[in-house]
């Protein structure tokens, strides 16, 4: 997470306008270097505070007000849950045991990561007034909107354990660790599109409706109301295609570490998630994360290059 | 507080002196080719830790400049000449091209430590745009602007409050927006609050707060960020007028400390009042650099709100008038010495800088004894048209009149078009005319008689 310590802080000892990967400038290198590692310690503690503080302040602005809002927010997807068991299991007999449990599995991750981004998206234009008047690192907005999906992904994931373990299913387990590396790739890419559509959304404002659109898209391309088997039935050998999409990957991860489909549907023809072993999803992982590094190294970029001009476009 | 744990503290390889630097005192006065360029602080000798820097001050005073801009342009694209959209971006290509707009041209300013600097000059002319780009929320397209300590933004109060949160929550967001740790907020709430005297109101929504009571907040968290450089726009003009003295009575608290101050206000009374120097910003360029007393009369006079017969002191003057020599012939050898009925060419000399009238026009009048004018020379209509740089005005007289005694001349400069002032100068060189009348200015023919 070393990206909130060194990437977009625009604290600086000059602006230089004529060298142009410099966003606000570059730090004063004349300085002894102790104490400027010091300070730069200092200063990212300050902005990981602001960040919390900027979280802090979602949290309390949107549930203000309403006691029940705050449960409400939880309540909703496990309202879902019964709905979407109620007409993909029953009314259309989709075939996926414990129907409501698999789509939670994977749509829990797939809200937070769409949630954030398409948050972060009008983060910086949102806060118009704030990066017209006042210097701080600007990245802080969009990671906020991340933060801010994140902390409800985590508590809406507990509920879900809690409705898990309530329902007498299979959850504590080895299968549980798979939730840190796909949680991680999950969050890097996250934070990776989410710098990338805030920024591109300053100066180019139809950036938000392609990505509402895009996320509608990319919903249906990830395995959540239909079982991965049977992409790969379709595809075949093509299925590393599929794959290609860190979401898809980061969500069969998901559902591998939670989901424990009852006795008879866990292999064979009938298996909903096609691979038992752990082997499969690490190797997706890697490749997915790796991906998810070389956008977050674009996001960055793309971040910092644009972030001079905020204030200007906005 | 220490300072090194600020968020935002800026290039600090110059260690800044241990003591701060006595209050300021009016930097040295511009002489007379210094418009447009950085005054240098240190100007009076004797002064250890004075504000010094400056493009003609050594190396050895480096120390205390705390923002040194160097050229520095700012352009706005026009938007019609940038793709706002990806569609945009993507199919259309090229277009028809709009105007850029040039916010701020090839500024050049350094200030040095304890310096109050005001910040002047008509709607529009780039001052604020000066500012952001001083502080680093606008990225200037070319030139370069470093600042050393922390820099501490006043462009708005309140910038960022939440109103469904309450003033306490508030607080510790601005505050860390502004680049304050937790535990320096924590430290510094009590104050805030009491600075504010908000106390009673403190943990109710901010939604629910007076605009006056919002600003008084916003002053509170944002004086309190201690910086080495406070840059305010225009927000002393809000509040009631207790606040206002509050506001000033900081931003003097902040003087005696030896901080540097930039600010821009309309306000001349306190420019004239607070500053040490004033910057005056037309069109983008910066037309004067100096004492407030010269700047605020040239801004009067920019504005309109100076009668005609005050424009600027001459050595600040976008056309000066340099000197004036006295001839028989269009450039002979200068003489003082004429007879009554000589010709004598009266030349003065102009400097003409940016931002001069396209169009001059001289009113030269001759001035007698208690400066009495004698007689009126005059441009022809529409004046002429000088470019940039020295020129040379001939008045040729054939015939001097039947003159005694030694004359002056006294020009003023306007511009044609408008009729506007520009500035006047009275030399000091005189011509002697030696007419061969026993008194009296001049000879006229008479005959005595006695009635009767």
């Amino acid at each position: 997470m070393s990206h909130l310590a060194d990437a977009p802080a625009p604290a600086t000892g000059q602006v230089m306008a004529s060298t142009p990967p410099g966003p606000r400038g570059e730090p004063d290198h004349a300085a002894d270097s102790s104490r400027l590692a010091h300070r730069s310690r200092a200063q990212t503690k300050v902005r990981w505070e602001l960040l919390r503080n900027l979280v802090r302040k979602d949290l309390k602005v949107k549930y203000k007000g309403s006691t029940l809002g705050f449960a409400w927010s939880l309540a909703n997807p496990m309202l879902l849950l019964v709905v979407y068991t109620f007409v993909f299991q029953i009314v259309l007999k989709a075939g996926i045991p414990r129907f409501g449990i698999y789509l939670m599995s994977g749509l829990l991750i797939w809200n937070a990561f769409s949630g954030s981004v398409s948050a972060a998206c009008g983060s910086v234009v949102a806060n118009a007034n704030l990066v017209k008047k006042v210097r701080f690192p600007l990245a802080v907005l969009p990671l906020s909107a991340v933060g801010f999906a994140a902390v409800h992904f985590l508590l809406q994931l507990a509920v879900l354990f809690v409705v898990i373990l309530v329902l007498g299913y299979h959850l504590l387990g080895p299968n549980l660790l798979l939730l840190v590396p796909a949680g991680a790739v999950a969050f890097v890419f996250t934070v990776a599109l989410s710098l990338l559509v805030s920024a591109l959304n300053v100066r180019y404002r139809d950036t938000a409706h392609l990505l509402d659109v895009a996320l509608l898209a990319w919903f249906w391309v990830n395995p959540m109301v239909y079982a991965f088997s049977l992409i790969e039935d379709r595809l075949h050998e093509w299925t590393w295609v599929y794959l290609l999409n860190p979401m898809a990957v980061v969500v069969i991860s998901f559902q591998r570490a939670i989901y424990a489909p009852p006795a008879g549907y866990s292999t064979g023809h009938k298996a909903v998630l096609p691979h038992d072993g752990y082997r499969f999803y690490l190797e997706h992982l890697a490749i997915a994360g790796a991906t998810s590094l070389a956008l977050l190294w674009i996001g960055l970029q793309v971040f910092r290059t644009m972030q001079a001009d905020f204030a200007e476009d906005l | 507080m220490a300072r090194h744990s600020s968020a935002y503290q800026r290039g600090s390889a110059f260690p800044l002196p241990a003591q701060p630097p006595p209050a300021p005192e009016p930097p040295a006065t511009v002489a007379g080719t210094g418009i447009g360029t950085a005054v240098p602080g240190a100007g009076q000798p004797g002064q250890p830790g004075e504000a010094g820097g400056g493009s003609g001050a050594g190396v050895g005073t480096e120390t205390a400049v705390v923002i040194q801009a160097g050229g520095v342009s700012k352009r706005f694209v026009s938007y019609r000449n940038r793709a706002t959209s990806l569609k945009e971006r993507f199919v259309r290509r090229g277009g028809p091209a709009g105007e850029d707009f040039w916010a701020l041209r090839d500024i050049d300013v350094t200030i040095g430590r304890g310096q109050t600097v005001g910040l002047a000059g008509a709607n529009g002319s780039g001052k604020s745009t000066l500012l952001k780009v001083l502080a680093g929320i606008l990225r200037p397209s070319s030139g370069s602007v470093s600042v050393h300590g922390r820099i501490a933004s006043l462009l708005e109060l309140g910038a960022g409050f939440n109103g469904e949160l309450s003033g306490r929550d508030n607080v510790y967001l601005n505050a860390s927006l502004l680049g304050l740790s937790r535990r320096e907020i924590d430290r510094l709430f009590d104050s805030i609050v009491d600075f504010a005297e908000l106390r009673h109101k403190i943990d109710d929504d901010v939604k629910h707060y007076s605009s006056g009571q919002y600003v008084r907040l916003g002053f509170a968290v944002a004086v309190h960020v201690d910086p080495d450089v406070l840059l305010v726009d225009e927000v002393l003009a809000v509040g009631d007028e207790a606040f206002q003295r509050k506001c000033l009575a900081k931003i003097a608290e902040f003087r005696e400390q030896g901080r540097t101050i930039l600010f821009v206000t309309h306000s001349l009374d306190l420019i004239e009042q607070m500053c040490d120097r004033v910057l005056v910003l037309e069109s983008g360029s910066m037309i004067f650099d100096g004492p407030p007393a010269v700047g605020t009369k040239l801004l009067r006079q920019k504005l309109g709100s100076l009668p005609s017969d005050g424009p600027v002191d001459w050595q600040y003057a976008t056309v000066r008038p340099q000197s004036v020599m006295f001839s028989h012939q269009s450039g002979g050898p200068t003489t003082v010495q004429f007879d009554p009925g000589e010709q004598v060419v009266i030349s003065v000399e102009l400097d003409v800088t940016e931002g001069a009238p396209e169009h001059v026009y001289l009113h030269t009048y001759i001035v007698g004894p208690e400066e009495i004018a004698i007689w009126l020379m005059e441009t022809p209509p529409g004046g002429f048209r000088l470019e940039p740089g020295r020129h040379v005005v001939d008045f040729v007289v054939p015939r001097l009149p039947e003159l005694l005694g030694a004359f002056a001349v006294k020009v003023h400069v306007s511009d044609a078009a408008t009729g506007v002032p520009v500035t006047t100068r009275r030399f000091e060189e005189l011509f002697g005319v030696s007419g061969s009348h026993a008194g009296g200015l001049l000879k006229v023919g008479y005959e005595a008689r006695l009635r009767g």
